[in-house]
């Protein structure tokens, strides 16, 4: 078996803690919080940190909190907790519906939130879906705490805003009313990374025109949402010619690359028919939503 | 009626609950495996045992400049170093292969593929030893790889194995079966050709435990005991004692417990002699363990055939004959596993299951910069490619006939009557009755419904494919006059004992990767003599302790081992009549068996059981003239041709038309192995197989980018099947006994990795016939699928 | 570094090299060789253990980290000479061949029926699909696996206890 190169660990026992721990041992420390991305890079001596900080016991950071209209959620907060939140079903099913199509059920037991949207890795799917929800990102470093939004939050592929010395602590969900959102991925077997997906969110007016929307893709080169779709829906009523426009555009504005998951133009049909799939999804989930 | 009555009445003829014999019984080695105390050779630790790490080449092709181990031998808990010029001064820098051909056991002068064996690491921990890896520096020259085989024979093609004296290309061979002048006059008269090139890609075996060994020299001795994941434990002894100069006596194999094998765990691999070698050189017992990419990129592959089919038929539907030339990549040295006289294994057993005309196959076999291999993954020698070629080219002429595949394959069937049928390759099929199989299967899958609902899907938009395969295995190898591996002939040895008290042991020479042998073969010298399984030990996988045999693969456990273990019972029952006959003062003419005792004809109140006689021939009972004091025999079973298991299966596809996405719906598999012992067992190795037939015809791939960087090094990017993918399987089973096998048996092991891949292209093919689709090749992934549906499959390689 | 946890009911405390994975602590340390390993990146679910109840990948845990908590592995299933229901229910349904992936399988298969007494066929296979098999085709795990549940060990020890009460009465 690959196995890591020698570093020290310690584990930290409060947010502060780990904040100090990461001032004090510098650039060659480094967080691990369910560690299955970081772990299988150490073993293939792709990642070799001196100190490893280990963030698994605080639990002060392991929560779903709804806080008026915003749900809050701690960094710490496994996969498999957000799956099973009844709460986050109800409120942005997006996420119930990624939770599913992420690794397999044992890695979601140890996998975190936090570590997923820090990872940033362009084929993962939990950072689509906070730009879609435009969620934000809570970060404290020794300074104290910041807020920023997905867009600031996320540099590019494996790049992230947070500092060394900081720790992402908490994502937070605003919640909107008469909304609805989706999720959708195409893989090559159940728990692989994505060939491409898609999310989207949308609000509905009491009119039942389209209020807000987004769209994110996953895997296909794009940093921000689909700005031009969302443009062209907003403000019409839900229905199949503008999704089928909406595709279009996503297809557009997605600039993937061919690997082993399929060649350039699969991946942009794909954000097409994804993108015409979540938009029905979450228009008419929003249909159904009762309140915010 | 009256056998049921006899069978009441016969305590050692058991019944349907306990059957003394053949039917569903739990494995007797699953009590082990569920409290975790399975023995598996990583678990095995010796007293003052190292670990050994290979450092593997990261470039395909390169000459070798130098390699400096210092620092790597300066590092705590290291203690020794071993590279290709050590070896060389032991002789032991190249081994033989299982093909005539060397395999360097460390790189000497060249690397010849991504993951070749360069230098060896033996430490006080695996950790050590893993850390000291990355210190050894190597300074390699790179040079072109020959990845693409199309262009390996290419005038100008860099020589990949200038090793070889007078080497000046990339070929190792020619082969052909068949008769080329008959099958090209049948063509040229037929109203109907059909051709296609057809890939069956590069896959990997890859069992869950990876391979692995602990050598254990004493030098005193001069003894080796190896404890390694050997499919084949007495083949491997004798080939060891020719590599390494120990004499065959001295050197013990020992198989325990193995994770999985399905061909991957049948050659000798450079890391075993390596654990060896270190064991030797350090005086201390060596492990050493494979991780998974070791696994994925060193060991033995699978397939990688481009195959050129053509079939030929009347206008009416008549199958005349079938055609082939074979492009066949063995990578960087020719390692496959098979019988000698055959280097493409039985591929020439594609003429199918069809009453053929003429055939030919010509197979070239040309060196590349990859690991080497190909015979695995439950091939059962190529049969899977055989298989695969001509059920895809049969449904093809069916589109082409505009005729259900079904009728066309009902049409064209080997008939019953017509066994044993000589086919145009050479083949003698045993037994069948396959149009039994077939309708059976379309039965239980519903298939005129089936067709239907197809039709009203696909009036909406909707892509249902239903494919069918129909498949000939042949397996039980071999007669001696014509199989041999490196010489050795591919018989087994039996060796059975009735201890005083009724109870026995049967040693077995294959050894069981999970195929329940110790059941299975308990059961066979149950119904034999009538000892209850649960009485019978069965001892396999030490080579000190079992007779000399081939092993197992090919599924040859039942057709060979099993024919040996079912002929040493009745050389038991055999002597115990004699036995007996003395303890009643009867003659033993007079004396009849029932299961379990021999008994006084017309009085069956007098008779002895096994377990009287076993005590008897032990005891004080004045034997009869010749025979010895014991109820112990032994066979070596030279098999006279091979088994033909077969069956018919039908796929149920779902293609998303918008993803490409395939959903195996259902998957319907009737499969006839003759005589069946242990029902359970039979339908877990179907099951086993159809997962694999999922596994190669979706997602598994063993790709490699132009500079020869194996792609599928992971489980990350090479896909097995999970639960999800896979349906709740649907079964069946006709009988067919095996004329000339003991007791009719024939192989089941592989039967479904042959015979399932066709019948899922098939039905992926079918779905997406709305496009216009004809063929596509493996794997049919999202992505490949959705470009088929753009009018342009591709091959994947 | 020290650690100390729960090993199936046990505590024990070892020193460890911090790198030292779980996996390889419970096999090679403690000498448990029930939990077997297949890969390097946390696909197969060879080595899964149920760590506090959950099953996780203990190649892809380090030992540090399970500093504290508690560990079962298939060497804990039974009660004494009392299989687990789900190890019977393998045993029964021939959902196991080589037996490598079987411990990881049968330590999921009781969480899940630990959480969900009676899953349906889906969320079996949904439950074990970090894990793979080479051998069995899943059918017959899930079929172990609805065997355990329709078999409750509390069930079965009821029945045991009735028919012991039956048997003194009659002695």
């Amino acid at each position: 078996m690959q196995i890591p190169a020698s570093f020290d660990y310690v584990r930290a026992s409060t947010v502060d803690d780990a904040i100090s721990l990461l001032e004090r041992h510098g650039p060659e420390s480094r967080v691990v919080a369910g560690g299955h991305s970081l772990l299988p890079m150490m073993k293939l001596r792709l990642a070799r940190p001196e100190w490893l900080i280990d963030i698994n016991e605080l639990f002060e950071l392991d929560f779903v909190l709804r806080d008026a209209n915003t749900l809050r959620v701690g960094a710490m907060t496994r996969h498999a907790t957000l799956l099973e939140s009844p709460e986050i079903a109800r409120l942005f099913p997006i996420v119930a519906d990624a939770e599913r199509v992420i690794a397999d059920p044992t890695v979601r037991n140890r996998g975190t939130i936090g570590g997923s949207l820090c990872q940033a890795d362009p084929a993962e799917d939990l950072s689509t879906v906070c730009k879609v929800l435009r969620a934000e990102a809570v970060i404290r470093g020794p300074g104290g705490e910041r807020v920023l939004s997905m867009h600031d939050f996320h540099k590019g592929p494996y790049e992230t805003a947070v500092a060394h010395n900081e720790l992402l602590v908490e994502v937070r969900f605003p919640i909107r009313p008469h909304s609805g959102s989706a999720y959708e991925k195409v893989e090559r077997r159940v728990g692989d990374w994505a060939v491409v997906a898609a999310g989207a969110a949308v609000s509905l007016a009491s009119d039942g025109t389209i209020d807000d929307v987004t769209i994110g893709l996953t895997a296909v080169g794009i940093e921000g949402t689909v700005t031009e779709a969302e443009t062209l829906l907003r403000g019409h009523r839900p229905g199949e010619e503008l999704f089928v426009a909406a595709g279009r555009l996503a297809a557009l504005a997605s600039d993937p690359v061919a690997d082993q998951r399929g060649p350039v133009d699969y991946k942009r049909h794909l954000a097409d028919e994804l993108t015409r799939r979540v938009l029905r999804r979450a228009a008419a989930r929003a249909g159904e939503a009762q309140e915010g | 009626m009256t056998i049921i009555e006899e069978r009441a009445a016969n305590p050692a003829a058991g019944d349907e609950n306990r059957p003394i014999g053949y039917g569903r019984i739990q494995r007797k080695e699953d009590p082990r495996f569920v409290r975790g105390k399975g023995h598996y050779v990583d678990d095995i630790v010796l007293p003052g045992m190292l670990h050994g790490a290979i450092l593997r080449s990261p470039v395909a092709h390169a000459r070798l400049v130098s390699i400096d181990t210092s620092a790597a031998l300066a590092h705590p808990g290291v203690v020794a170093v071993i590279t290709g010029q050590d070896l060389l001064g032991l002789k032991l820098a190249w081994a033989p292969t299982l093909s005539a051909d060397v395999q360097a056991v460390l790189a000497t002068d060249k690397v010849r593929f991504q993951g070749q064996e360069v230098a060896f690491v033996i430490a006080e921990d695996r950790y050590a030893a893993r850390d000291a890896l990355e210190l050894i520096e190597v300074d390699y020259d790179v040079l072109p790889p020959v990845i693409d085989v199309r262009t390996a024979l290419d005038p100008g093609a860099p020589v990949i194995r200038d090793d070889l004296e007078g080497r000046t290309d990339n070929h190792i061979f020619d082969w052909e079966a068949g008769n080329s002048a008959e099958t090209d006059a049948v063509f040229a008269s037929a109203d109907v050709v059909v051709s296609q090139e057809v890939v069956y890609p590069r896959v990997h075996p890859a069992p869950m435990e990876t391979c692995g060994a602990v050598a254990d020299f004493e030098p005193i001795e001069g003894a080796l005991t190896l404890y390694e994941t050997s499919q084949a434990p007495h083949a491997h002894r004798t080939l060891f004692a020719i590599v390494s100069g120990i004499p065959e006596h001295k050197i013990r194999i020992v198989s325990p417990d193995i994770g999985g094998g399905f061909g991957n765990k049948v050659g000798i691999y450079p890391g075993y002699i390596l654990a060896v070698v270190g064991s030797i050189v350090t005086g201390r017992p060596v492990k050493w363990m494979e991780d998974r990419s070791e696994n994925l990129m060193s060991t033995s592959f699978a397939r990688d055939y481009i195959m050129q089919g053509e079939i030929a038929a009347t206008k009416d539907g008549k199958i005349l004959a079938v055609r082939s030339t074979v492009l066949a990549d063995h990578g960087a040295f020719n390692a496959t596993a098979q019988p000698t006289k055959y280097p493409a294994g039985f591929f020439h057993i594609f003429t199918g299951s069809y009453d053929l005309q003429a055939a030919h196959c010509k197979v070239t076999g040309v060196y590349t910069n990859k690991a080497p291999g190909g015979v695995a993954y439950a091939c059962s020698f190529r049969v899977t490619e055989a298989v695969y070629l001509v059920e895809r080219l049969v449904d093809m002429l069916a589109h082409k006939l505009e005729m259900d595949p079904a009728k066309l394959r009902l049409m064209n069937l080997i008939k019953p009557e017509q066994f044993p049928y000589k086919n145009k390759t050479g083949w003698e099929y045993d037994s069948g009755n396959y149009e039994q199989a077939l309708r059976k299967s379309m039965e239980m899958a519903g298939y005129d419904d089936l067709r239907r609902e197809q039709q009203e899907k696909r009036a909406r938009g909707e892509l249902m494919g239903i494919g069918i395969s129909f498949f000939t295995e042949t397996v039980g190898a071999g007669p001696r006059k014509h199989m041999d591996i490196v010489g050795l002939g591919m018989a087994d040895g039996a060796e059975l004992r009735i201890h005083p008290t009724g109870k026995a042991v049967v040693r077995i020479s294959v050894q069981s990767q999970g195929q329940g042998h110790e059941t299975t073969f308990a059961q066979i010298v149950a119904e034999e003599i009538g000892i209850p399984p649960e009485d019978i030990d069965v001892v396999h996988g030490d080579t000190d302790q079992t007779p000399f045999g081939l092993g197992t693969y090919g599924s040859r456990s039942t057709p060979v081992s099993g024919a040996a273990v079912a002929l040493v019972a009745r050389k038991v029952r055999e002597k115990a009549k004699f036995i007996a006959a003395a303890m009643l003062e009867a003659r033993p003419e007079d004396l009849e068996w029932e299961k379990g005792r021999w008994f006084v004809k017309g009085d069956p109140s007098v008779g002895k059981t096994m377990a009287e006689i076993a005590m008897g021939a032990h005891g004080t009972v004045t034997l009869p003239e010749g025979i010895d004091g014991n109820l112990d025999a032994e066979v070596t079973y030279d098999p006279p041709n091979l088994t033909f298991p077969f069956g018919a299966y039908i796929c149920v596809v779902d293609v998303d038309p918008g993803t490409g996405h395939v959903t195996v719906r259902r998957f319907i598999a009737v499969d006839d192995c003759g005589t069946r012992i242990n029902p359970m067992i039979i339908e877990g190795q179907v099951h086993g197989g159809l997962t694999d037939g999922v596994g190669m015809a979706l997602m598994q791939f063993i790709e490699f980018d132009k500079e020869g960087n194996n792609l599928g090094g992971t489980f990350m990017d090479y896909l097995i099947p999970t639960a999800l993918e896979v349906p709740d399987w649907e079964t069946g089973f006709t009988v067919t006994p095996s004329p000339h096998h003991p007791i009719g048996a024939k192989g089941i092991g592989e039967s479904a990795t042959v015979g399932s891949p066709p019948a899922i292209v098939n039905a992926v093919v079918d779905a997406l016939a709305p496009f216009g689709i004809t063929h596509m090749d493996m794997p049919c992934t999202p992505a490949r699928v959705w470009e088929a549906m753009q009018g342009r499959p591709r091959p994947p390689i | 570094m020290q650690i100390s946890m729960t090993i199936n009911g046990t505590d024990i405390t070892e020193e460890i090299e911090p790198r030292v994975l779980l996996v390889h602590f419970i096999r090679d340390q403690l000498r448990l060789t029930g939990t077997h390993w297949g890969c390097d990146t946390s696909n197969c679910g060879t080595c899964v253990v149920l760590m506090d109840g959950r099953p996780v990948k203990s190649c892809t845990v380090l030992a540090a980290m399970a500093d504290g908590h508690s560990i079962t592995t298939v060497e804990g299933l039974a009660t004494g000479a009392t299989l687990d229901p789900v190890q019977q229910g393998f045993m029964e349904e021939h959902g196991l061949q080589c037996g490598f992936c079987t411990p990881g399988m049968m330590l999921t298969a009781r969480a899940l029926l630990d959480h969900n007494p009676h899953p349906d066929d889906g969320e079996i296979r949904e439950a074990i699909s970090g894990q793979m098999c080479r051998c069995t085709g899943y059918a017959t795990i899930v079929r172990s696996v609805q065997w355990a549940a329709a078999h409750p060990a509390g069930q079965d020890r009821m029945d045991e206890m009735e028919e012991n009460a039956g048997e003194e009465v009659t002695a």
